[in-house]
This record gives structure tokens, sequence and C-alpha cells, in this order.
């Protein structure tokens, strides 16, 4: 992890918390650590992931609070990679070494000895000027070696950021991909009766910790969406007249209209770079597909004719745009470029096709299909082969990527009276996991990395 | 009172079912209704004129906008009483069913108003006078997981404003 990265990392780091990181594999004297050579490996295309069985004593921590903190950070690791199905924790109570100083060797056979793959230790370490020194090392137990090491400072408050970046950089030398656990996710908190239900817009990390609302349930909110440099968000709100799409500024709680437009504007999402939001314009009985720069405040018509085109939504170089139209009678998924110009239908399958996502690694695009009284959570290529559905049942809608492109997120609801939940499933269609939240919950939307 | 309060929803009991076709009693009632039908017997030209003796609302097919026969025998009754009581201004809203995603829904409810709307304007009322809003599937009437309710969800209500 570089300096550059730690500095771009919003809203925490505005408050100077994570002030510094250095790579320290191999910076302790003494430990002679033998380069690569690593035996444990997760290959992640593969759909039958066996998961790797993954040691995590606790970190060892200073005098009273802190060694509290040590625990829970251990905790929270163990707990993202448990849920991302690749890692399988140990439990302690199986460990036979208990570590107590993290610049020794590791007894490699005793972690042997209770068939761990990987071994993480770490330590906390209160500072001075009261912060946090975290440092963690990552061995490869049968090759007895260590595959990374790393510290970095913070504040005690931040003890959830740190296990978060900790278990991204776990998941990242042992499978080759980014993480997705230092993240974030703003959905739509839902209360009351179904004919009244209250909306909320809120923000969670990745894990369903720290909640925070953003609204108050005054006005109706829908479709939230981050934008990518994770400070703004921008959503459809019903106010007094018409409804508009908005965007929040999630740190100052600043709100504005996104353009002037004359009608109902709606499902709107980000361009890649920040700069454009994308979405849908009633006019009369159609709707049609504007973008608006926020710079210039210059608007752009994507598609016009006598349909609902709406559920924009860019790839990841900001070329193209895949949208849902019925044009040609049901909904189905075009991919139209981002200059304009005639629109490809991709989808071609039985039913319907709604809310294409496009990954963030431009390799799939998600969406909800709806055929057969069930709706549905796949994806396909862009081209629009390779057809995969990875959920179906009563009513999953609305998916949407993590940061890796590996795990999606939606929401499903029971129907009748009851309310809708947060699920997560990879891209494999294995590993279907309930995302706790405190209340009914819709329309999640993950960010990108936060560092 | 009382039995005025019963007529009330009778009617509109009789009007949710003839649209269902399916008959299932859905448990909900909008809460609207009741403040409405407890306010008092419908004077003509009064807000409860409207509701119970011309019909506020219009059910539709199934992911359609069209304005079906029984549709249109609704609303022809609404643009007389409409001209008859000029001085209101009036909101068409568009509802969906949930059977639909939600970014889908707004769009087809705002179809849905709109089709209204211009049936409305066909029929000789004031444009200036109808504004229209799409709650998608947002705001369902009837909760339940089958058709006698999601056909009674799939609507659009006129919703009488301020008198002018």
């Amino acid at each position: 992890m570089s300096d550059d990265r730690m500095k771009s990392s919003g809203w925490m780091t505005r408050r100077a918390v994570l002030l510094g990181a250095g790579a320290t594999a191999g910076a302790y004297a003494g430990l002679n650590l033998r380069p690569a050579g690593a035996v444990v490996s997760i290959d992640v295309t593969q759909g039958n992931v066996q998961p790797v069985p993954i040691a995590l004593p606790d970190f060892v921590g200073g005098g009273g609070g802190d060694s509290e903190v040590a625990r829970n950070v251990t905790q929270v690791i163990a707990a993202n990679l448990k849920r991302s199905g690749l890692f399988a924790p140990i439990d302690p109570q199986a460990y036979i070494e208990k570590v107590s100083n993290i610049d020794a060797l590791p007894r490699f056979p005793d972690w042997r000895a209770i068939n761990a793959q990987a071994l993480v230790t770490g330590r906390m370490t209160r500072q001075t000027d009261g912060r946090l020194k975290t440092e963690f090392r990552l061995w490869d137990v049968f090759a007895a070696n260590q595959l990374t090491g790393q510290q970095y400072f913070t504040v005690p408050d931040n003890w959830r950021r740190i296990a978060h970046i900790i278990s991204d950089a776990i998941y990242e030398r042992l499978t080759g991909e980014k993480g997705y656990f230092d993240s974030r996710v703003v959905f739509v908190d839902e209360s009351g009766p179904k004919e009244r239900r209250v909306k909320r817009l809120t923000i969670m990390d990745q894990d369903g910790a720290n909640v925070r609302y953003l609204t108050r349930g005054d006005d109706l909110v829908l479709t939230p969406r981050f934008s990518p440099s994770t400070q703004e968000i921008t959503y459809m709100s019903f106010g007094r007249g018409e409804p508009r799409v908005f965007l929040l500024n999630i740190e100052t709680g600043q709100r504005e209209v996104v353009g002037n437009f004359p009608g109902m504007t709606f499902s709107p999402r980000f361009s890649p770079d920040g700069q454009r939001v994308i979405m849908s314009l009633q006019q009369g009985a159609n709707s049609n597909i504007y973008v608006m720069d926020l710079r210039s405040k210059a608007t752009s018509r994507l598609t016009d004719g006598a349909s609902i085109d709406t559920a924009p939504s860019y790839s990841p170089d900001g070329q193209r745009v895949c949208f849902e139209s019925d044009r040609g009678g049901r909904p189905q998924i075009y991919v139209v470029s981002a200059s304009g110009g005639p629109a490809q239908r991709i989808s071609f399958g039985e039913g319907s096709y709604s809310t294409p996502v496009w990954s963030p690694r431009g390799d799939n695009i998600a969406f909800t299909k709806q055929g057969g009284g069930q709706f549905s959570i796949g994806i396909m290529k862009p081209d629009g082969s390779g057809e995969r559905i990875l959920t179906a049942g009563y009513h999953n809608e609305g998916p949407t990527f993590a940061p890796n492109g590996r795990v999606l997120m939606f929401f499903r609801d029971p129907g009748g009276s009851g309310g809708p939940t947060l699920h997560t499933i990879d891209i494999t269609g294995r590993n279907e996991q309930r995302v706790p939240t405190p209340g009914f919950a819709s329309d999640p939307a993950w960010s990108p990395l936060l560092t | 009172m009382l039995s005025v309060v019963r007529n009330f929803r009778a009617v509109r009991l009789a009007a949710a079912l003839v649209a269902a076709l399916a008959v299932t009693a859905c448990a909900n009632k909008n809460p609207a209704d009741d403040s409405l039908a407890s306010a008092g017997a419908a004077t003509p030209g009064s807000q409860q004129d409207f509701v119970v003796n011309v019909g506020d609302r219009v059910f539709f097919e199934s992911d359609s906008s069209e304005i079906t026969a029984q549709g249109r025998a609704t609303l022809d009754k609404q643009a007389q009483w409409l001209q008859s009581y000029s001085s209101y201004a009036f909101t068409v809203e568009g509802h969906a069913d949930e059977r639909g995603t939600r970014e889908y829904n707004i769009a087809l409810g705002a179809r849905r108003a709109q089709a209204v709307r211009d049936y409305l304007a066909a029929r000789g009322v004031q444009a200036s006078r109808m504004r229209t809003v799409s709650y998608g599937k947002e705001r369902p009437v009837a909760v339940c997981n089958d058709i006698s309710c999601w056909s009674q969800n799939r609507r659009s209500v006129t919703v009488l404003g301020a008198t002018s």
C-alpha cells in the first residue's frame, strides 16, 4: 500500500487517521525470510473452491483496552475472510502455539499439525501520541515463510478500517486479486407498513457495521449510487413537487438537484470518472436517457424513442453504456456507445431483463431477470454471451458489484407484508450470504475501495 | 352516518373485486379511504362525491398502460365531473404492482398517469389543471402475494387538489 493510496482514501483520511503504512517484510532483523516460493494460493476463477484453512490467533495487544481492540481486529479479519467463502478460519481452541511475540518465527509444525495452510499474526502497540500501530504478518505454513507484512498507524477509533485493510492485503496476497473488504454499501432502509413505507438513505461498512442514516425518512428515496470518490451519492427523491435525481455529499450533508429538467428524472448513476451523472428523464409516456456534466451543467441525450429506456450503467472505461429498454416489447438489455449511435440488444433469453450493471472489471454485466413468476439475478458478458443465473426465487432484484467484480449484492423481497433484505453471492453462483442490516433494506450500491 | 360508511366501503370493495376477478379479501384498506368515509356524506362537488360516485381510480393489465373499457367508463365520468366542478386542480398518480423492477416501474407508472391525462384532455378537461406523478411500486394499496392484490396496485388515482 503506497502513501499515495492512503492520502486519497477519502473521508477518514481527511481526518488524517491513516498516517502511514510501510512494507515491513524482511525489515525485522534476524528472521532471514525466504522470498517467494509460496505453497498456499487460491485460484478464484474456479467455481468450486476449497476454502483455505487459515489460523488467525488474536493479535498481540498492549495493556487494558488495547488488547480488546486487538482481539476485535482479529475477529473482524476472520469474519471477512470466512464470508468470502475462500477461507476457513480454524477454531482458535485448536491452536497449539500461543503467539506472544510476532517478531519470532512461528512454530510451523504446530500450525501444520492443525492443518492450517496460512497463518496471520499481528500486534497492536499504543504510540506516545495516542495512535495505534498495527503490524501483521501473513505466513505460508507449509513453505514456512512470510508472504507479506505491513504496518499501519491510526487513531484507535479506526480499528475496523485497519481490520478491513489487512483483510484485503491477505485476500490479495493469497488470491492474486484485489480485495473488497475496505468498502461501504449505501442502501435504502425500510420501515413501517408496505402501503406507507418510510425509506431512508443509509450507509454502512460492507460487513454491516457502522450504520449511519443519511436522510430522515420525510421524503421517499430510491436507488442511491456511489460516486467513484465515495464522497457523494446520487439518488432519486420524492420531495415537494416533481421527483428528481439528487446529489448528496455524505460528509457535509449538502444536497442539490441534478440539472433543471422539465420532468421527472430517475435511475441515476455516476460515470466512472465521477464527472457526469447518467439518468432517465420522463418525457410524456416515454423515458429517455440523458447525461449531465456536473461541472459545465451541459446535458446531452443518449436515447430517444417511444419506449422506456432506463437503468443506465457505464462500462468502467466510460466508453459504453448498458441500459434496459422495452423498445422491442418487453424490457431487454442494450449496449450503446457513450457518444451515442445505435444501441445493440444483448439479452435474448426467455423473459425480460432489467437493471443491468457493468462490472468494475469490465468483464460482466449483472442483471435482474423476470420470467416464469420468478425474479433472478444473473450475469452475462457485455456481448450477451455466457448468460448464467446465479440465484432465483420469488423476488430478487438490483445487483451491485463488489469493487473487485467477484461478488454481487442484491435485495430479496418475500412479498406480502414482509420486507426486503440484502444478500451477497459470488459470480460463480456459490456462497450466498445474508448481509446484516438493522431493518428491511433494498437498493444496495457497493462503493469502490476506500483506499 | 354508519350506513353511509358501510355503503361507501361496499361500493369500493365491489369495484375492487370486479377489477381483481379473483376473490381474495386483501386485508389492507387504504387508510385514506377511512378518513374520507368518516368525513361524512358525499356532498355533490365534494372530494367524497368524486371518490364515491365517480371513482377516483382505474386499473391496468400487467405491464400495460392501455386504458381498459372499464377504465374508459370511469374516466368518462371523471371528465364530466371535473368539467362540472372546474375549480379543482388535480394530480393523476400512476402506480405499478410489485412484479417489476424499481426503475422500470417508475417509468411504467408515469406512462399510466400520462395515458389517463391524455384521455381526460381528449374528453375536454383543461391540461393546465392536471399534473402527473409516478410512484412506481412504492405505494401499493393491497398487500399479498397474488394477482388479487397486484391487480389493485396497477392503477391510476386521480387526486383532487386545492380549488382555485
